[in-house]
């Protein structure tokens, strides 16, 4: 019976420690967690990152203003239309480059449907996570359709690269237009079914009302953003009060809830997908005619300074910051990544609940591990 | 010929007994060899039950899902399962170096055991019984109760703090929810007056209990239902291995054919909570009958009692398998809510009625 299960495996408080990851089915990629554990009941938390850390900040400051952004896409995977526009306004902002209003609208769309399938393929995780396999399969019908669209927008289903400084990298498929609208009066259809299987189930209510409670001060501290930060009533939807792009022409709500558990977070990102295809459908007739991208120099040249530009990808707010010293490539890179912020949060979100909390807590703050460790 | 007419088996249990007894003439012997035989028949058939049931999950489970599921192995997926199981067999049954040997490799073997056992008092067509055991109900759950010891054997032998915490939260709902499915089955033993299975199924003659005996009845075979679904481990009472949670609970060490086992009993369980569920509550092989009108009786007669009988197993089964692929799972304590705050009182009201429904006789 050597080594088997005994007093030597807790610790002196009579704690027991697991270790969640790196591989493990609910830590959706290489986040480790270490757990103390009373029980069932979750006593402490300790989040290990850098497993996957491939040193995104540090590499681009080799690589040139055109190239960098490529590497973005492999940040969030699941909004690297975002990444990528996020990149391409800091860039834009420090030559003061002004962009074509078509592009504007274009890569306004684009988020928007980045937002829609991560949303959707987030709802289907949740499910998973949650022990409901079936949601998954749901939520993967709608969202094929959306990667369909990048796939004809611009070759690429995940690291899509389309945004470039000065805007876009080639004009739209000539079916796009009538694409997205199919795909909105599809998924318009289906968010009732969504509802169905998953929003009205008593034992998902369950598992969500109540756990992982948020405050609003916590919230804050904590530079927790996106829907993580407005399930607790922290206003803070940058298309709303930093608008970039073409957001300003648009008429959306901020979705709000004052919850703060688990189950207003879930609500949040559902009322989010509802205000995307508004927003995609308000702009889908609307776009203007005209070049696609501003024209640029062959090797961009950032002028002496410091840029900083925050866009809202679907879990939150990424931030870009370039140190420029003049030369052809960045002198220092920084992202500020949603997740890294929204992760820290989690220790005190997941204390004092039961292993299957923290599952379901993981599961709604919307957690893309290659985000948290660039 | 005049067996298939009949539609009963023991004709043909007499002729094999026969003809064995033609061959050997040790009394003693004789009962040993079939014995075995009749072992190893069931074996197989159970197996093959097995085969047909993880067919069938995976088709439902594609039903549910929007999408296909197995249809490219054989006709229509059908060996699909048979491919899996060979690539289980071929595999390599890991044990790992930190665990306890004996214990781990005798896990899976007690509990495919205790999910077989149950068997045995299973009337599966008229005459079609392996033993009229006379305490067929409380039979049925002292030995379904001992898969418990096999899960925890498994969790604690693995020497792995998921598996352990998935065998601890296995044995406190196993043993909770054995209080509701017990009740349950004293509700029928209450109104039919005997706990062997064979005598249960004959007092449905007239009616089957779920009909006969109104609403009471009813609330106890939902009781049964959601309680034996929570007994064997499946979604979304499958806390035990909770995947996104404990890594696979129990048998998170387990590779091969032994994991092979783990499935095997599962699906067993499955198939023997509701031939269970269809023996006591919907009248087994009984066929279908409405008092009063012969000729429909009459008509209702020639099906088949193995039909009768699988088609109700087959109709419980599929309920199961509809909670798993729909319903998100429960978190450990609203487990034990449910069984000890709502099933349990419910059901021991429950068994109140049931008894001045049976003093009062309101049932026939």
């Amino acid at each position: 019976m050597r080594g088997l299960i005994g007093e030597d495996l807790l610790t002196e408080e009579g704690e027991f420690i697991i270790n969640m990851g790196p591989q493990h089915p609910s830590t959706h990629g290489v986040l480790h967690l270490k757990i103390w554990l009373d029980g069932e009941t979750v006593k402490r938390i300790q989040p290990n990152l850098g497993y996957i850390h491939r040193s995104i900040e540090k590499m681009s400051e080799s690589l040139s203003y055109r190239n960098f952004i490529f590497a973005t896409s492999r940040m969030d995977y699941l909004a690297a239309h975002v990444n990528n526009e996020a990149c391409a306004l800091t860039v834009e902002k420090g030559l003061q480059l002004e962009v074509p209003q078509r592009a504007k609208v274009i890569r306004t769309i684009l988020s928007e449907l980045t937002r829609l399938q991560s949303h959707q393929l987030w709802w289907g995780c949740t499910g998973l996570d949650l022990g409901g396999v079936t949601p998954f399969f749901y939520a993967f019908r709608e969202r094929e359709a959306i990667m369909e669209i990048f796939e004809e927008t611009c070759g690429a289903r995940l690291t899509q690269n389309y945004m470039v400084p000065g805007g876009i990298m080639y004009d739209v498929h000539p079916n796009f237009q009538k694409r997205v609208k199919d795909v909105m009066i599809q998924i318009k259809g289906k968010f009732e079914e969504y509802d169905n299987i998953m929003t009205g189930n008593v034992i998902l209510e369950n598992r969500l009302k109540g756990v992982g409670y948020l405050s609003k001060e916590d919230a804050l501290s904590y530079g927790v953003t996106g829907p993580t930060a407005r399930a607790s009533g922290l206003s803070c939807d940058l298309r709303k009060s930093n608008p970039y792009s073409a957001y300003d022409q648009v008429q959306f709500d901020e979705i709000l809830d004052t919850g703060g558990d688990c189950y207003a977070r879930y609500m949040v990102r559902m009322r989010e997908m509802r205000q995307s295809v508004s927003i995609i459908e308000q702009l889908i007739d609307n776009i203007p005619e005209g070049d696609f991208q501003a024209k640029t120099k062959n090797v961009i040249k950032l002028p002496k300074g410091e840029f900083y530009q925050r866009v809202e990808t679907p879990r939150g707010e990424l931030g870009v910051f370039i140190v420029s010293d003049g030369a052809a490539s960045p002198y220092r890179i920084k992202y500020r990544s949603p997740g890294f912020s929204n992760l820290s949060a989690l220790p005190i979100m997941a204390k004092g609940g039961k292993i299957g909390d923290l599952v379901a807590i993981m599961a709604t703050i919307d957690l893309v591990i290659p985000d948290i460790d660039r | 010929m005049r067996i298939f007419l009949s539609y009963s088996f023991s004709a043909l249990a007499t002729f094999i007994h026969s003809f064995l007894a033609g061959l050997i003439s040790n009394g003693m012997f004789l009962l040993v060899t079939e014995m075995v035989i009749t072992g190893v028949s069931l074996i197989v058939f159970l197996v093959l039950l097995c085969f047909f049931l993880g067919y069938m999950e995976r088709r439902v489970a594609a039903f549910m899902e929007i999408r296909l599921g197995p249809n490219r192995v054989g006709p229509q997926g059908t060996l699909q399962i048979v491919a899996d199981t060979v690539k289980l067999l071929f595999k390599e049954g890991l044990t790992p170096d930190s665990s306890d040997k004996f214990l781990f490799n005798l896990a899976p073997f007690i509990m495919v055991v205790a999910s077989m056992l149950v068997v045995a008092p299973i009337a599966f067509a008229k005459d079609f019984q392996l033993y009229d055991i006379n305490i067929g109900v409380l039979y049925v759950s002292a030995v379904s109760s001992i898969s418990v010891i096999g899960i925890l054997m498994a969790g604690w032998s693995s020497n792995n703090k998921y598996s352990l915490l998935g065998a601890m939260r296995s044995g406190a709902q196993i043993v909770s929810y054995e209080l509701s499915v017990g009740l349950s089955l004293i509700s029928i033993v209450i109104l039919s007056g005997s706990l062997s299975l064979g005598d249960i199924v004959k007092s449905q003659e007239n009616g089957w209990w779920i009909i006969k005996g109104h609403i009471p009845i009813i609330i106890s075979f939902v009781i049964f239902v959601i309680a034996s679904t929570a007994e064997i481990n499946r979604a979304p009472f499958d806390l035990a291995e909770a995947d996104q949670e404990l890594t696979g609970g129990f048998h998170t060490e387990y590779a091969g054919m032994k994991f092979a086992m783990f499935l095997l009993s599962e699906y067993i369980n499955l198939f023997v909570v509701s031939a269970i569920a269809a023996t006591l509550f919907l009248g087994g092989w009984m066929p279908f009958h409405i008092g009063g009108l012969v000729s429909f009786n009459h008509i209702m007669d020639y099906i088949p009692s193995s039909l009768w009988f699988f088609g109700k197993t087959f109709l419980v089964i599929f309920i199961i398998m509809w909670f798993r692929w729909t319903f998100p799972r429960l978190r450990v304590d609203q487990l034990l809510t449910l069984e000890w705050k709502y099933l349990l009182p419910i059901s021991m009201v429950n068994v109140i009625f049931v008894t001045v429904m049976a003093i009062m006789g309101w049932h026939l």
